[in-house]
C-alpha cells in the first residue's frame, strides 16, 4: 500500500497514458478482423486479409494519395511563409508588430466550422469552383500559424551571442544567418514543418466545406466510411501511420538527444 | 615600427549614451600594439561597453576609435580585424570544435583554415578533441577553445570579456598563466576586461581603472598599487587606510602631515604645491607592529621606520600566511594591518599595539574624494577620520 | 606614453539616426498578405453576409437584417450552451487526467522520458477521425468495456446525471465528453510538460524542508509556477472543443448536437447562409471575449 502512495503520481500518469494509447491499440487489433457486415465493431474472426490487400476499398488509396500530397505542398508552403514571419516579429522592431501578433493567433482562436464556412463564402463570391486548389489555400492558411508559433519559439531560446560571435569572426550577415541562425533554428523548423503536415493530412472540417465530390480526401474518405460502412483497410492505414509517427518521432528525439549530449 | 602610434588601439573622445545614463564618458586611451592591456572596474563602470564598441558589435553616441592610422569607427563588426572571447564563450553548438575554430578563417577565404586551426588547438592543448562538439566539453576546456577561435585569425586586438569569470579558482589560476604565455608567444594585443583586480595584476602590463563610465588611472600594476591617485583605485585596488591630514611644513625632501595631533611624515614629491588638506594612505601590510623605537627599527630596506600610531588590536585573524589585524586608532577609526607570518608572535585581541612604517610607503589622495570609493564590501566602521 | 591623450584634432560627431530597415516588412509580406486575403476578408464577409437576407435561389441582398442574430440566438441558443457545457468539461476533465501524467513525465521519469514523450506525441499524428471511430468500438454495447461498468454500476450512477442514453454508454453525452477529453488530451499535456519541465525541483525540496506537505507544496508551489502552461493548455483545448462537432456526429446522438453540427448543417444542407453566419460570429465572439477574460486574469502577457 505505501509502495502505491509513494508511486501515486506515477501511477495516475500510467492510467491516462494508457486512456490515450488505448483506441490506438484498438484500431491495430481491429485492422486483423474480418467483419460480418458493413462496420467494424464487433470482433468475428483473425484474417489478415486487410493488410495484403491494402487498397481493397475502393477510392481509399486515391484518397490517400491526394492527402498526401496535399499535405506535402502545404506544408511546404506554409513553412516558408510561416518561417519569414516567424523570424519577421522576433528580430524586427516594426510598428504594428502587436496587430501582427493578434492576426497570426486568430486563426488558431477561430473554430474551423467558421472558418471553413467562410472561406467556402469568399470562393462563392468570387466564382471559384471548390476542388483541390480551394483546399490547399485553405490548408496553408490554418497550417501557417502554427509554423509561425513553433519557429517563433525556437527563435527566442537562440542566444543572442552566437550571432555576435559570427559576427566578430567576420561572418557578415548572410553568412551570419546561413550558417549559424539557420542551422540552430533548423530543428524548429522541421517541428513546425511536421506539425503542419499533420493537421493538413488530418483535417476535415476545412476540407469538407472546401471540397468537391472529385477531390476526396482521406478523411474526407474516412468520414465517408463512417456513414456508409467501415473497411477495414481504414484500420490497416490507422495502424500503419501510428507506427510511422512512433518511428518518426523516435528518430526525432534520437537526433536531438545526440546533437545536446554532453560528457563528462 | 618606425611611427610610434602604428598599430595601436586609439579612443578618442569616446562616449556612448543610452536613454536614461551614460555608461561610457569621454574616454581617451592609448593601448600599445603588442600589450597586454586590462580594463579594470566594478560592475556597471562601463568597461564591457567600450569593449563591445571596440568589438564594433555596438556603435559610439560620439567619439572614434582607431588602430594605427586607420579610423575604424564605422566599420561593422565582421569587417573589423578585432576578434573577441565572449564571457560565455558563444561556441556554435552545431560545428564540430575544428569547424569552429576555423570559422574566422574560412569567412575571410584563407587558404589551408584546417590546419591552421589545428594549431591553433595545439596552442591551447585541445588538437585531441577537435571532432567534438562544444556540449561535450567542460567549461576550462569550452573556454580554451573559444580562445583559440579568436586567436588563429592573428587579429589587430584581441579581446576578452570577463573570460576566466566562470572557472574555479585553481582552473582560474592556471588559465592566468597560460593566457600570459601565450600572448607573449604570439605577440597580439591582449586586451582583458575584468572585475578581477588580482586577475588584472597577474596578467596585465597596463591597467585602466574604470568607474561609472570614466578612466580612474592607468598604469602599470606596481605603479596603480603603491602610487594610486585616487581614493577609488587605492580601495579597489587591494586594501587602503586613509587618514585624515593636514600639511604643517615641508623642509628638505619631507613634508610633516598633522593627523589628529600626532605628527606623520611624507616624502613631498607625493604632494602638489599647493596641497593643505589631504587623505594620507598607507596599505595594511607596509604597517609593522614596533615596539618602541629603539635599535631594531631599521626595516629590511635599510630605512628607518619613522611613522608610529598607537591603537588597540580589535581583530586578529591568522589566514596561514598572515595574521590580519583590526586596530582601533585613538580617535576610533579602525585600520587594517596584515603581517606576515614570519614566525613573531602574533598580537591579542585588546592588546595594545604600536605600529610602524616608512614614510616611503605612503600615499596622498585628494582630500575632497570619499574615502569609501571603491571598497569591495562597504563595511560600515567608524568612518575615516 | 601609456594613458597620455592624444595629439590632434578631437571630432566630436553627431549621434547616429536609425537606418531605416525594410528587411521586416518584405519577410512579413507573403504570409500576411495571404492571411489577409484568406481570414481577414472572409471573416469580413461573414460578418457582412449575417447581415444579408434572401435565400441561395434568390441571391442575397444586403440589407443590414440585424433579425437573423435574433432569430438564430433563439432557436440555437441550447446548442450554444450545450458545446459551451461538454467543451468546459472535457477542458477540466483533460486538465485533471494531463496534470500528474505531465507531471510525472517531467519531474519523476528520468531515463523513460524520451519514450513517454513519444508515446504521448505520436498518436497525435495519426488520423483522429480514424481514433474517434475506434471510441465506436470500445464503446459499443456488445463490448466488454461496457459490460465491465455494468458490472461495477458506474452505467447506473451515469444515468443519473443524464450522461447516458437508454442505459447505453455509445451515442450519449457521456460518449461525447469522452471523445472531447480525448481528441484534445494532447493539446493539454504538451504546454503543460513544457511549464513543468522548467520547475526547477530544488524549490519543491526547499518547500518540504520549511514544513510543508505534499499538498501544501503542491498549491503553494507547483500549480503556481505551472500556471503558464495550464493556461496554454486549456486555450488550446477549450477552442477548438467548443466549436467540434465531429465527437457529437459521431459518438452523439440527436440530443447532443453542439453548435459545430448546427453551423455546418445550416450552411451545407439546410442552406441559410445568413443563419449559418450569424452563428459562426457569435461563436467566434463568444470564445474569444472568453480568452480575453481568462487570459487577463491569468496574466500571462503573450499568448503567442
Amino acid at each position: 500500500m505505501r509502495w502505491v502512495r509513494a508511486h501515486l503520481v506515477g501511477i495516475a500518469g500510467m492510467v491516462v497514458l494508457s486512456y490515450m494509447l488505448i483506441p490506438n491499440l484498438v484500431v491495430l487489433v481491429f485492422s486483423f478482423n474480418k467483419p460480418a457486415g458493413n462496420y467494424n465493431y464487433q470482433w468475428q474472426q483473425f484474417s489478415t486479409d486487410a493488410w495484403t490487400n491494402p487498397c481493397g476499398a475502393p477510392g481509399i488509396c486515391d484518397s490517400l494519395g491526394l492527402s498526401l500530397r496535399i499535405g506535402f505542398i502545404a506544408t511546404v508552403v506554409a513553412t516558408i511563409l510561416g518561417t519569414m514571419v516567424a523570424f519577421a516579429i522576433s528580430r524586427h522592431r516594426f510598428r504594428g508588430r502587436s496587430a501582427t501578433n493578434l492576426l497570426i493567433f486568430l486563426p488558431m482562436a477561430t473554430p474551423e466550422v467558421v472558418m471553413g464556412s467562410s472561406l467556402l463564402t469568399l470562393f462563392i463570391a468570387m466564382g471559384v469552383a471548390p476542388g483541390t486548389p480551394t483546399i490547399l489555400i485553405a490548408h496553408i492558411l490554418f497550417c501557417m500559424s502554427f509554423v509561425v508559433v513553433t519557429v517563433k519559439a525556437r527563435i527566442a531560446s537562440l542566444d543572442p551571442r552566437l550571432e555576435q560571435a559570427a559576427a566578430d569572426l567576420f561572418a557578415n550577415p548572410m553568412q551570419t544567418f546561413v550558417r549559424v541562425t539557420l542551422p540552430l533554428v533548423a530543428p524548429g523548423i522541421a517541428a513546425g514543418a511536421l506539425l503542419a503536415f499533420s493537421l493538413s493530412f488530418d483535417d476535415y472540417i476545412i476540407t469538407n466545406f472546401n471540397a468537391s465530390p472529385s477531390s476526396i480526401t482521406f478523411p474526407m474518405f474516412v468520414w465517408g466510411a463512417a456513414q456508409r460502412g467501415t473497411p477495414v483497410q481504414i484500420n490497416v492505414i490507422g495502424s500503419v501511420m501510428f507506427l510511422a509517427a512512433l518511428v518518426l518521432v523516435a528518430t526525432g528525439q534520437l537526433i536531438s538527444n545526440r546533437r545536446n549530449k554532453v560528457a563528462v | 615600427m618606425t611611427e610610434k602610434t602604428s598599430g595601436d588601439l586609439r579612443l578618442t573622445g569616446v562616449t556612448k549614451t543610452f536613454e536614461t545614463f551614460t555608461a561610457v564618458d569621454q574616454l581617451d586611451l592609448v593601448i600599445p600594439r603588442g600589450s597586454f592591456f586590462a580594463l579594470l572596474g566594478p560592475s556597471g563602470c562601463g568597461k564591457t561597453t567600450t569593449l563591445r564598441m571596440v568589438a564594433g558589435l555596438d556603435q559610439p553616441t560620439i567619439g572614434q576609435i582607431w588602430i594605427g592610422n586607420k579610423d575604424i569607427t564605422e566599420t561593422k563588426a565582421y569587417q573589423r580585424n578585432v576578434n573577441t572571447v565572449f564571457q560565455s564563450y558563444a561556441l556554435f553548438p552545431h560545428l564540430s570544435i575544428v569547424d569552429n575554430v576555423a570559422f574566422g578563417l574560412r569567412r575571410r577565404k584563407v587558404p589551408d583554415h584546417r590546419r591552421k586551426a589545428m594549431e591553433a588547438l595545439e596552442l591551447v592543448q585541445l588538437a585531441h578533441i577537435a571532432a567534438k562538439k562544444p556540449g561535450q566539453l567542460s567549461g576550462g576546456m569550452q573556454q580554451r577553445v573559444a580562445l583559440a577561435r579568436a586567436i588563429v585569425n592573428r587579429p589587430d586586438v584581441l579581446l576578452l570579456d570577463e573570460p576566466l569569470g566562470a572557472l574555479d579558482l585553481k582552473l582560474r589560476r592556471q588559465m592566468q598563466i597560460e593566457l600570459k604565455q601565450i600572448q607573449s608567444e604570439v605577440g597580439l594585443t591582449f586586451v582583458h576586461v575584468t572585475h578581477d583586480q588580482e586577475e588584472a595584476m597577474t596578467m596585465a602590463d597596463t591597467i585602466a581603472v574604470m568607474n561609472a563610465g570614466k578612466l580612474e588611472q592607468v598604469a602599470d600594476p606596481a605603479t596603480l598599487y603603491e602610487r594610486p591617485t585616487s581614493t577609488f583605485v587605492a580601495n579597489f585596488l587591494g586594501q587602503s587606510n586613509l587618514l585624515k591630514a593636514s600639511v604643517k611644513s615641508r623642509a628638505g625632501g619631507m613634508a610633516d602631515l598633522d593627523v589628529h595631533g600626532l605628527t606623520l611624515r611624507l616624502p613631498v614629491d607625493r604632494l602638489k604645491a599647493d596641497t593643505t588638506e589631504l587623505w594620507l594612505g598607507v596599505r595594511p601590510e607596509k604597517l609593522r607592529l614596533v615596539g618602541p623605537v629603539g635599535a631594531g627599527d631599521v626595516n629590511g630596506a635599510g630605512r628607518t621606520a619613522d611613522n608610529r600610531l598607537t591603537g588597540v588590536v580589535i581583530d586578529a585573524s591568522f589566514t596561514g600566511l598572515a595574521t590580519n589585524y583590526l586596530v582601533r586608532l585613538p580617535w576610533g577609526q579602525e585600520i587594517m594591518v596584515v603581517q606576515q607570518n614570519d614566525g613573531t608572535r602574533p598580537a591579542a585581541r585588546g592588546a595594545q599595539v604600536t605600529l610602524g612604517w616608512a614614510p616611503e610607503h605612503g600615499f596622498a589622495l585628494n582630500a575632497s574624494q570619499d574615502a569609501h570609493a571603491g571598497a569591495q564590501d562597504q563595511a560600515d566602521d567608524s568612518g575615516a577620520g | 606614453m601609456v594613458g597620455q591623450l592624444v595629439e590632434g584634432p578631437v571630432t566630436a560627431r553627431l549621434p547616429r539616426r536609425a537606418r531605416r530597415n525594410y528587411t521586416p516588412y518584405l519577410l512579413l509580406l507573403p504570409g500576411l498578405a495571404w492571411l489577409v486575403v484568406f481570414f481577414v476578408v472572409p471573416m469580413l464577409s461573414l460578418f457582412s453576409q449575417s447581415l444579408q437576407t434572401g435565400n441561395v435561389e434568390t441571391g442575397y441582398v444586403m440589407t443590414w437584417n440585424v433579425q437573423t442574430y435574433v432569430d438564430a440566438l433563439s432557436r440555437f441558443w441550447p446548442h450554444f450552451v450545450r458545446s459551451l457545457l461538454f467543451a468546459g468539461t472535457a477542458t477540466v476533465l483533460a486538465l485533471l487526467l494531463a496534470y500528474p501524467l505531465a507531471y510525472f513525465m517531467a519531474q519523476r521519469s528520468g531515463r523513460w522520458k524520451n519514450i513517454l514523450l513519444v508515446l504521448v506525441i505520436a498518436p497525435f499524428f495519426t488520423s483522429f477521425l480514424i481514433r474517434t471511430l475506434a471510441w465506436q468500438t470500445i464503446l459499443a454495447d456488445t463490448g466488454p468495456v461496457v459490460a465491465f461498468a455494468r458490472t461495477i454500476h458506474l452505467t447506473d450512477l451515469l444515468q443519473l446525471l443524464h450522461l447516458t442514453s437508454n442505459d447505453s454508454l455509445m451515442n450519449s453525452p457521456f460518449a461525447v465528453i469522452a471523445g472531447l477529453t480525448y481528441n484534445f488530451l494532447p493539446f493539454m499535456i504538451l504546454p503543460l510538460y513544457a511549464s513543468l519541465e522548467r520547475l526547477d525541483h530544488s524549490l519543491i525540496e526547499a518547500a518540504g524542508d520549511l514544513y510543508a506537505n505534499p499538498a501544501q507544496t503542491f498549491w503553494k508551489v507547483t500549480w503556481p509556477l505551472s500556471l503558464p502552461g495550464v493556461v496554454g493548455g486549456t486555450l488550446l483545448t477549450f477552442i477548438p472543443a467548443a466549436g467540434d462537432f465531429i465527437n457529437a456526429r459521431l459518438l452523439g446522438n440527436t440530443k447532443t448536437v453542439m453548435i459545430g453540427q448546427v453551423i455546418d448543417s445550416e450552411f451545407l444542407r439546410v442552406q441559410d447562409y445568413a443563419v449559418a453566419a450569424a452563428l459562426s460570429f457569435v461563436l467566434m465572439l463568444i470564445i474569444t471575449a472568453m480568452v480575453a477574460v481568462y487570459v487577463r486574469r491569468a496574466g500571462t502577457e503573450e499568448l503567442v
